[in-house]
């Protein structure tokens, strides 16, 4: 029971639970900036991949098609690991690293990874956005032709809302995998909610009062990271379920309807 | 890239990545196994008729899909070693680490399935003097492969692309752990960009052909009439899956849930 009491005192101890509650912040961050910047890049790249059919412009189409296969079948710690080692180097200035607490060489290494993220879920994206896209049917083209539109107009104005309308629950869901896929981060830096749990079982022993690691020091804080996980990722998964609701209402009535 | 002397290296270390892709597989074939004895038990659960069975397996899916395998992999690790137990590599850890993660998703997965099939296949069972278990086990799951195949599939894939988690837990025994090793080890550091090629590669060749088979037998699916879910459901019975079917009243590409990715 005492080793209980000296991994309890850790996480009351205030500077380690701040520490902590910031690495959750970065997660939260990394995450929201990756999948920000994946729907971006996601979105081109299902448009590409979908409506660049006609002469030179199929070129593109095949490299969509090769970035977002390439992505989705292999794993984002490669990517990571690739990063770490081919990536440039920012120099990021001291005044911006200190914001974030890191030194110079950490938040370089931290970028390369947020790269990586980026990247592998920017594929991932892309073919939800594609589903999405493939989901509007044909006569909604057609209308917006009718009324004078081109493609980039249809595409822009008409099909491209609805799209998002429709996948805004799978995107969330992604939001809750990005969540977790920060966590292939803490294999190269120390900075998000799994690294800096890592980080401190490691060194426990600096916090608890024992000269030794004790095994309720690792239950202590991995408890402590998973209920801030699941406290992040389940607040999503009841939003998602509360967005579809009405949309299963709409579909029982369907079946309802049928018979 | 093109150099000679760097494949070489790579070359001459081909038995890092062969050994790295053969416990890359076999951690994903125990864990698949692991995965599917609980996805079945579980998934059968949440479909029971009563309550106890139906929480607890919500608490696990809940649980296990909300908390990151990485954090999972460590704990199971050090419980592990911790508790004393001999016998216990890295490599089992990570494959019951990935058993127990790939299982909250396929359970899932056969949860949506088994709900897919019309409650009259039930009732008829039943009356025929089936008990619930003997009618799940001849007369639904039968039923519920083909809806959960694509799916299942994609969580292979994910499975596969997953069996790095023990990298933390200093288990380097996967392709990508050993891919890293070769990559940052002295003497061969310098043919990295080559080492991270052949590890990409090989993981491409081995999810690709199985990405390709779930996105077709998906295809497959949809195309089926929409009558096939013409069955009167309670709203949160209604699958993902079947949402656009039913309300668009037509196929088209998967607008499902995309998840267990890595």
């Amino acid at each position: 029971m005492d080793a209980l009491t000296g991994s309890l005192k850790m996480i009351t101890n205030g500077s380690v639970l701040v520490y902590i509650l910031k690495g959750l912040g970065f997660t939260i961050g990394i995450a929201f900036f990756a999948v920000v910047l994946g729907i971006i890049i996601g979105t081109i790249l299902a448009l590409v991949r979908n409506y660049c059919n006609k002469g030179a412009a199929k070129i593109f189409k095949y490299i969509s098609i090769a970035y977002i296969e390439i992505f989705r079948n292999t794993p984002l710690m490669l990517w990571i690991f690739i990063g770490l080692v081919f990536f440039p180097s920012i120099e990021f200035p001291t005044e911006f690293t200190k914001l974030f607490e890191l030194s110079r060489t950490e938040m370089a290494v931290l970028f390369k990874a947020i790269i990586a993220l980026v990247l592998f879920t920017s594929s991932v994206i892309a073919e939800i956005v594609r589903g999405g896209l493939n989901s509007i049917s044909k006569g909604r083209f057609e209308a917006a032709y009718s009324q004078g539109f081109n493609l980039p107009q249809t595409l822009l104005f008409i099909i491209i809302p609805q799209t998002f309308k429709n996948i805004v629950p799978t995107l969330l869901s992604q939001v809750i995998t990005t969540v977790k896929d920060t966590s292939y981060i803490a294999n190269i830096a120390v900075a998000e909610l799994m690294g800096r749990t890592f980080q401190l079982i490691q060194i426990s022993p600096r916090y608890t009062g024992f000269s030794t690691q004790n095994v309720s020091d690792v239950f202590v804080l991995c408890g402590l990271a998973c209920v801030m996980y699941f406290a992040v990722n389940f607040t999503i998964s009841l939003v998602v379920r509360h967005m579809q609701k009405p949309k299963r209402i709409k579909a029982a009535a369907k079946i309802e309807e049928l018979q | 890239m093109f150099d000679a002397e760097k494949w070489e290296i790579v070359w001459t270390h081909r038995q890092t990545f062969i050994d790295g892709t053969l416990s890359t597989l076999l951690m994903a074939l125990f864990g698949l196994l692991i995965a599917l004895v609980l996805g079945i038990i579980f998934g059968l659960m949440s479909t029971s008729r009563s309550r106890l069975p139906r929480v607890i397996a919500r608490i696990y899916v809940e649980f296990i899909q909300n908390t990151p395998l990485m954090l999972q992999a460590l704990f199971l690790f050090y419980a592990v070693v911790f508790s004393g137990i001999e016998g216990f590599s890295a490599l089992l850890c990570g494959i019951i680490a990935l058993g127990i993660y790939h299982g909250a998703y396929i359970s899932e997965v056969i949860r949506a399935g088994i709900t897919a099939v019309p409650k009259g296949q039930l009732e008829a069972a039943y009356s025929q003097g089936f008990t619930h278990i003997a009618a799940m086990f001849y007369i639904v799951l039968p039923q519920t492969i083909k809806i959960i195949l694509p799916p299942m599939v994609n969580q292979v894939v994910n499975l596969i692309k997953n069996t790095s988690c023990m990298f933390l837990a200093g288990g380097a025994v996967d392709l990508i752990s050993r891919t890293n090793a070769f990559a940052v080890g002295e003497g061969t550091g310098t043919a990295a960009g080559q080492g991270y090629i052949i590890g990409g590669v090989t993981f491409f060749i081995i999810c690709f052909p199985l990405s390709m088979l779930a996105s077709h037998w998906e295809k497959k699916l949809k195309m089926r009439d929409v009558a096939t879910v013409k069955v009167r459901k309670k709203p949160d019975d209604i699958s993902d899956a079947e949402l656009d079917m039913i309300i668009d009243n037509k196929g088209g590409e998967s607008n499902g849930r995309v998840d267990g990715q890595s």
